[in-house]
């Protein structure tokens, strides 16, 4: 069932909920003064971009079930529509993928540490310090080779800078359990997370946890005092770190969404702490969090991130308990939300949320953060800006199948190792590179870096292959969010096939073709490349270091004959726009 | 997507028990595995199990839902709202599942956990003297995605409850 944003508003009842001024009239967006009793800022998925970014949305972001045009499965004019965005301007292009590259020129990047650091300080000014607190719903420390090579220290640095008060964590995880320990004891602010346990075993050998009585390995929440309010936040971390990510990393930890668990600790903040409003940080993914909100009952507002969606108006979730807020925002520092709440004694009375693009030829870089990010940056300086190609087709990843920058991989892959068919995840992160300009490696290290990015190959039956993408295929469009992991489909690489979202896992996908036309056989075996294996280390080179390769031979990118995938079953989806 | 994570050996008959909890004012009554002689401790119990003199090899043999409920209970089973049962969503290791029923229902005598995708469909079993607070603490082996029910039977009725739990190659994710 489709909602329109009026049958939403309508359904907030007695809760009042602000529209944000359209995005195209006011003549400052970034002038937001408060006319509420507290301000929390929200970012998430930043993946590691301290500089402005190009980040093209999807055009194909399609939603199965309950999630079939409703958002975030909204893509293009519908998403315009729905959320009553003008065309053509600004914010047409900060959420959509439309016009990009015209608009991208006309815009310029997003984004940016040094640009969210005067932006957040002024939204902090305008509502004043001690009414204000700045979280982080994760993926702050990835996707960038100073990142990978700091083990994410820079980006701690960078946001104890930015005053980040609350974190939780996704890929933070991946620079394993001692990793993450040092990234915490670096972090100024409070990193939390309920649904990360000591496994029996690890609890038996008294591995160090925040309360061993139940097990919990990070404390679970924290609470703010704002505006004479007390704001309990909990946090969530994404729920399947060792499921999506090799288990080597978190050996000693279980993860898990844990509605019980969590509606145990909203009932304590509310009964025992005494709390005028609860709130959830969540990297969820936000399919997860709309199924999560009616599931649990007192949350005010879930800040959400993950899935990447950026979302300008919170959804409202009913539960027993009443409703919830659910909100997304984004990725690669594209946007910042502000919600601005009033309060009364343990009730939040009223919402205001924003959810602000942000343009960094509109903001002035913050000098201190700037130099901290140069900082950084200067002990790789020559290998991040060495010019790999010259780029003469837009690239880009986000999508639910094909991205043109995972066909670049996967063409590389294909011919650096030889391969028939590639394999290459379907992450959620990854800049967009503009056509006319430069490849540098660092573009290239924002699509690829992390702890387990070496290449493998291996050879596989035509069965297998097809079992591997009903698998992922069923962690993307399982009818039922608690199923799902929040990634996009694998991509392919050398054979192309036909995908239907809405069959059950073991009948989405047919039709698998080599780029030649020939049909695969189960039952033969094809040698296939990839990257990113969450089984064990490779010993290979990683993935980086062999696209380089190829793009310095090839010395230009452009993509003429991208494998495709053909979506069956999928009419009139609002999240399809291909 | 390489990957050896999920596993998909399989092994038949009961699945490891790791350990079982307990609590309350029986505590030092131990639920107990099907063992031979444990008939005599199960005399005075009001409705137990269809074989209770020994390990229940007809049960752990059956491949469908039906076959082993009757096996084991000879009784039908309803679903039950009493009966929480706690199993992940996504498995993160096949091979070694969490699962803990607890129930508030009174008069509990046994609890049994039955993975319907597995190729013998009775995962582990247990029986609950008198007095004996109903909880079990365990792990079971899957080998794929499947629905997993718990069984308990009280006060002479057995009751169900189902949960879909994913066996997942994994990678991907975002």
């Amino acid at each position: 069932m489709k909602l329109s944003r009026r049958s939403l508003l309508a359904s907030a009842g007695a809760l009042p909920f602000t529209m944000p001024a359209a995005y195209a009239a006011a003549a400052d967006m970034y002038d937001v003064p408060l006319h509420a009793d507290a301000r929390i800022i929200h970012i998430t998925d930043t993946h590691a971009q301290a500089n402005p970014v190009q980040f093209r949305e999807p055009s194909v972001n399609i939603g199965v079930g309950a999630a079939n045009g409703r958002p975030p499965h909204l893509v293009g004019e519908a998403f315009l529509k729905y959320f009553d965005i003008p065309a053509g301007g600004a914010a047409a292009h900060g959420f959509t993928f439309l016009d990009f590259e015209r608009a991208a020129h006309k815009y310029g990047p997003m984004g940016g540490f040094a640009h969210l650091k005067t932006l957040i300080d002024r939204l902090r000014n305008q509502a004043g310090a001690t009414r204000t607190m700045l979280v982080d719903g994760g993926d702050l420390t990835q996707g960038s080779g100073v990142a990978n090579l700091s083990g994410g220290q820079d980006m701690i640095a960078l946001a104890n800078i930015l005053g980040t008060d609350v974190l939780t964590g996704h890929w933070e995880f991946t620079y394993g359990e001692d990793g993450l320990a040092k990234l915490i004891a670096a972090f100024k602010g409070k990193f939390i997370a309920q649904n990360v346990f000591l496994t029996d075993d690890a609890a038996f050998a008294n591995k160090p946890a925040f309360d061993a009585a139940s097990g919990h390995v990070f404390a679970p929440f924290t609470i703010r005092e704002m505006g004479g309010y007390q704001i309990g936040v909990i946090g969530q971390a994404f729920p399947y770190v060792p499921i999506a990510h090799p288990g080597r990393f978190v050996p000693d930890w279980t993860f898990g969404i844990h509605p019980d668990t969590l509606q145990k600790t909203v009932n304590q903040l509310r009964d025992i702490h005494k709390v005028d409003a609860v709130v959830l940080l969540s990297h969820n993914g936000m399919d997860t969090d709309l199924a999560l909100a009616a599931k649990v009952s007192g949350i005010d507002i879930i800040m959400g991130g993950h899935t990447h969606d950026a979302i300008p108006i919170p959804q409202i979730v009913k539960n027993p308990g009443g409703k919830t807020f659910v909100t997304n925002a984004g990725s690669a520092g594209k946007f910042v939300a502000v919600l601005d709440l009033s309060l009364s004694k343990g009730a939040l009375k009223g919402l205001q949320y924003r959810l602000l693009p942000v343009y960094a030829n509109e903001i002035k870089a913050d000098p201190v953060m700037q130099a901290e990010i140069t900082k950084w940056r200067a002990p790789h300086q020559a290998m991040l800006q060495e010019k790999l190609a010259d780029v003469e087709t837009l690239l880009y990843r986000r999508g639910n199948f094909t991205g043109t920058m995972d066909q670049m991989i996967c063409d590389a892959l294909l011919q650096e190792m030889d391969a028939q068919i590639v394999l290459s995840p379907g992450f959620r992160w990854g800049n967009t590179v503009l056509a006319g300009g430069p490849m540098t490696m660092e573009d290239l290290l924002s699509e690829t870096a992390m702890t387990y990015g070496d290449v493998y190959v291996s050879m596989m039956t035509g069965a297998q292959i097809k079992a591997a993408m009903e698998d992922v295929c069923d962690n993307l469009f399982n009818p039922d969010p608690f199923y799902q992991q929040g990634g996009d489909m694998v991509r392919v690489g050398g054979m192309n096939y036909a995908c239907a979202p809405n069959e059950k896992i073991g009948n989405r996908i047919s039709e698998m073709t080599l780029s030649n036309g020939q049909l695969l056989d189960a039952a033969k075996t094809y040698k296939v490349a990839g990257w990113a294996s969450v089984s064990q280390p490779q010993n290979t080179p990683p993935v980086w270091e062999v696209v380089a390769n190829y793009l310095r031979a090839e010395k230009t990118v452009r993509i003429t004959k991208p494998n495709v995938t053909k979506v069956i079953g999928i009419s009139n989806n609002a999240g399809y726009a291909p | 997507m390489q990957n050896t994570k999920a596993t998909v050996r399989i092994k038949s008959g009961p699945a490891l028990t790791r350990r079982i909890t307990l609590s309350g004012a029986a505590a030092t009554t131990l639920a107990a595995l099907f063992a031979p002689g444990f008939k005599a401790a199960l005399a005075d119990t009001a409705a137990p199990m269809a074989d209770t003199s020994a390990y229940p090899a007809k049960a752990f043999a059956q491949k469908t839902k039906d076959d082993t409920i009757a096996a084991l209970f000879n009784m039908t089973a309803t679903a039950s709202t009493d009966i929480s049962f706690d199993a992940p969503d996504i498995a993160e290791n096949g091979a070694v599942v969490p699962v803990s029923i607890t129930t508030t229902l009174p008069d509990v005598t046994a609890i049994a956990v039955l993975a319907l995708g597995n190729p013998f469909t009775l995962a582990q079993a247990y029986q609950f003297p008198a007095g004996t607070n109903p909880a079990v603490s365990s792990r079971i082996k899957l080998a794929k995605t499947t629905d997993v029910i718990a069984l308990v039977q009280a006060g002479g009725k057995l009751y169900s409850v189902s949960k879909n739990v994913k066996v997942t190659l994994g990678g991907c994710g975002g």
